[in-house]
């Protein structure tokens, strides 16, 4: 069998103050595996967003390990909760900030960005700055920026959160299938429960602080085009929605 | 004649006729609001010089003490000819811009260490507070013991006025940029270096021209303080000197070149800041 691409194993992590210990995450394990588009949902303020930060190194576990695939080298790109495209720089010059950080600007990687920036429907407005964009076109800017990094596993920390409500139904769908098409492993934390099931293969459901994974729910959705409308018309849907929904509202009680 | 105005820019607006369309209309009005307040700025100027030259000349207020404006605009011309004013007002001004440049640089790089370290910062927290709540005039003649008089003594006067605030206020710029846009960088694989250039600097450059404004103005105060107590040339020696022998013209043609020269400072960074405007 193959390897998993991600391998979280018992991971705990707990927040200091001076008043105590918050335990926010409690033996974690999962795996993913190459390709796969997972979801995590949860309560809010579980520690979604502090698994994503150990998973991309940017926290370090308490206890427990997050294993990467050895035999590839793992990039591990990471997009958060809103663009933050920088103001003063052109969308160009945002979309190759990563390679200008870590010194790997090259030719191929302009070329790169600008055949995104091309497939992604952004060329013609490079030059401009963030400001005269709308908020999906900069989510799509924000996508560019991180996919310019050449990740193999995408972390996706409520990419969608920050637009409105018709926008977030586009671009979740429209950022879907562009996952899906590079074949990136991605995974997404969201509070959007519909959302988790139509973009999503495999649902993590965690429980409130101290989080575990209580629930890993495969989603099959019989559906022959991929589009907001046909997954959330599929006939497995609500019998999903009814248990995610389920899964979580007992978190709250 | 108000009204007539007014029906005609009403009349463009609801029924768009040939004359002015809304934008013209728009302009216009733009434009005679500006010219309103430029009139009224001058005129009150005007009034200003004209009430004090002739309560001198109708003897309501003493010419020895409070000069006017014609003693003052001979004086200035007889600083001019004799060369005087390019002397004194030279070397407030070189002094004040060398402090400028020194507070500029000195406090940008100790606000990007107090950044940089959040257990220095702490540490010095107090210290700062402290000095930059000292009144600093009273360091002045501390100053002229340890470096005797002259443009060194004047120049440290000028820096301490405005240094330790102008940390204050870069360190605070600084700590306030979006952690979020911190994380960014950090997602993208940079170190706390490329966080500072890439993302606190450039989000730091409205408020680093404003503490620029504020610090252009300072090191003016200093300098002049310093001036007063440990010069024989400059504005503030002048200042000084004028009035310990009653020449009142001195005084005040000094002070009124200090405000041209505060004017023109200010200006200045004004105009940095225009241009990063535009470049935006």
């Amino acid at each position: 069998m193959e390897q998993p691409i991600l391998e979280c194993r018992d991971v705990c992590f707990s927040y200091h103050n001076l008043k105590g210990e918050t335990k926010a995450l409690d033996h974690i394990s999962f795996q993913v595996n190459q390709g796969e588009f997972i979801a995590i949902v949860g309560p809010s303020g579980c520690g979604k967003s502090t698994l994503l930060s150990i998973i991309s190194g940017l926290l370090k576990p308490e206890s427990g390990e997050v294993l990467l695939n050895k035999a590839k080298d793992i990039r591990v790109g990471y997009m958060l909760q809103q663009d933050h495209l920088l103001e003063w720089r052109s969308i160009w010059k945002n979309v190759l900030l990563g390679p200008e950080i870590t010194g790997t600007l090259t030719r191929q990687k302009e070329e790169l960005a600008e055949r995104l920036l091309n497939d992604y429907g952004l060329y013609k407005f490079k030059d401009k700055k963030p400001g005269e964009l709308s908020g999906g076109m900069k989510q799509r800017a924000a996508l560019i920026r991180t996919m310019v990094m050449e990740p193999a596993l995408l972390l996706l920390d409520e990419p969608f959160s920050a637009l409105d409500s018709q926008t977030r139904l586009m671009v979740s769908t429209d950022i879907g299938s562009i996952i899906r098409k590079s074949k990136i492993t991605a995974i997404l934390i969201t509070h959007d429960l519909s959302e988790a099931i139509s973009l999503a293969d495999r649902i993590l459901v965690m429980t409130k602080r101290p989080a575990t994974i209580k629930n890993n729910i495969p989603v099959h959705l019989s559906i022959t085009e991929n589009s907001a409308l046909a997954t959330r018309n599929a006939p497995e849907f609500n019998s999903l929605f009814t248990l995610l929904w389920k899964e979580i509202s007992d978190e709250y009680s | 004649m108000n009204i007539p105005e007014k029906t005609i820019s009403c009349s463009c607006k609801n029924q768009a006729p040939a004359k002015l369309t809304a934008q013209e209309c728009y302009i216009r009005d733009h434009h005679r609001h500006h010219h309103l307040i430029t009139t009224f700025r001058i005129l009150i100027f005007a009034v200003f010089l004209i009430i004090w030259e002739a309560a001198g000349r109708f003897g309501l207020i003493d010419t020895f003490f409070f000069s006017s404006p014609s003693m003052v605009a001979s004086y200035f011309i007889q600083m001019l000819t004799d060369g005087s004013f390019f002397t004194h007002t030279g070397i407030t001004l070189m002094e004040t811009l060398i402090s400028f440049l020194l507070i500029t640089l000195i406090s940008m790089f100790a606000a990007t260490l107090l950044w940089y370290s959040k257990t220095l910062s702490e540490i010095l927290e107090p210290y700062l507070v402290v000095l930059n709540s000292l009144p600093k005039s009273a360091l002045a003649p501390l100053f002229i013991v340890w470096l005797g008089t002259g443009t060194n003594t004047i120049i440290v006067a000028g820096i301490s006025v405005a240094i330790f605030g102008s940390v204050i206020s870069l360190y605070t710029g600084f700590k306030h940029t979006d952690p979020e846009k911190l994380k960014l960088i950090f997602t993208l694989g940079g170190k706390p270096m490329d966080a500072f250039f890439k993302v606190v600097l450039p989000a730091s450059i409205p408020i680093i021209l404003s503490n620029m404004k504020v610090n252009i103005g300072l090191a003016l105060v200093g300098v002049i303080i310093g001036e007063f107590l440990a010069a024989r040339r400059g504005l503030g020696y002048l200042i000084i000197y004028g009035s310990q022998v009653f020449k009142l013209n001195m005084v005040i043609t000094s002070i009124i070149i200090l405000c041209m020269i505060a004017m023109g400072l200010y200006q200045g960074i004004q105009y940095l800041e225009h241009l990063y405007k535009k470049k935006k």
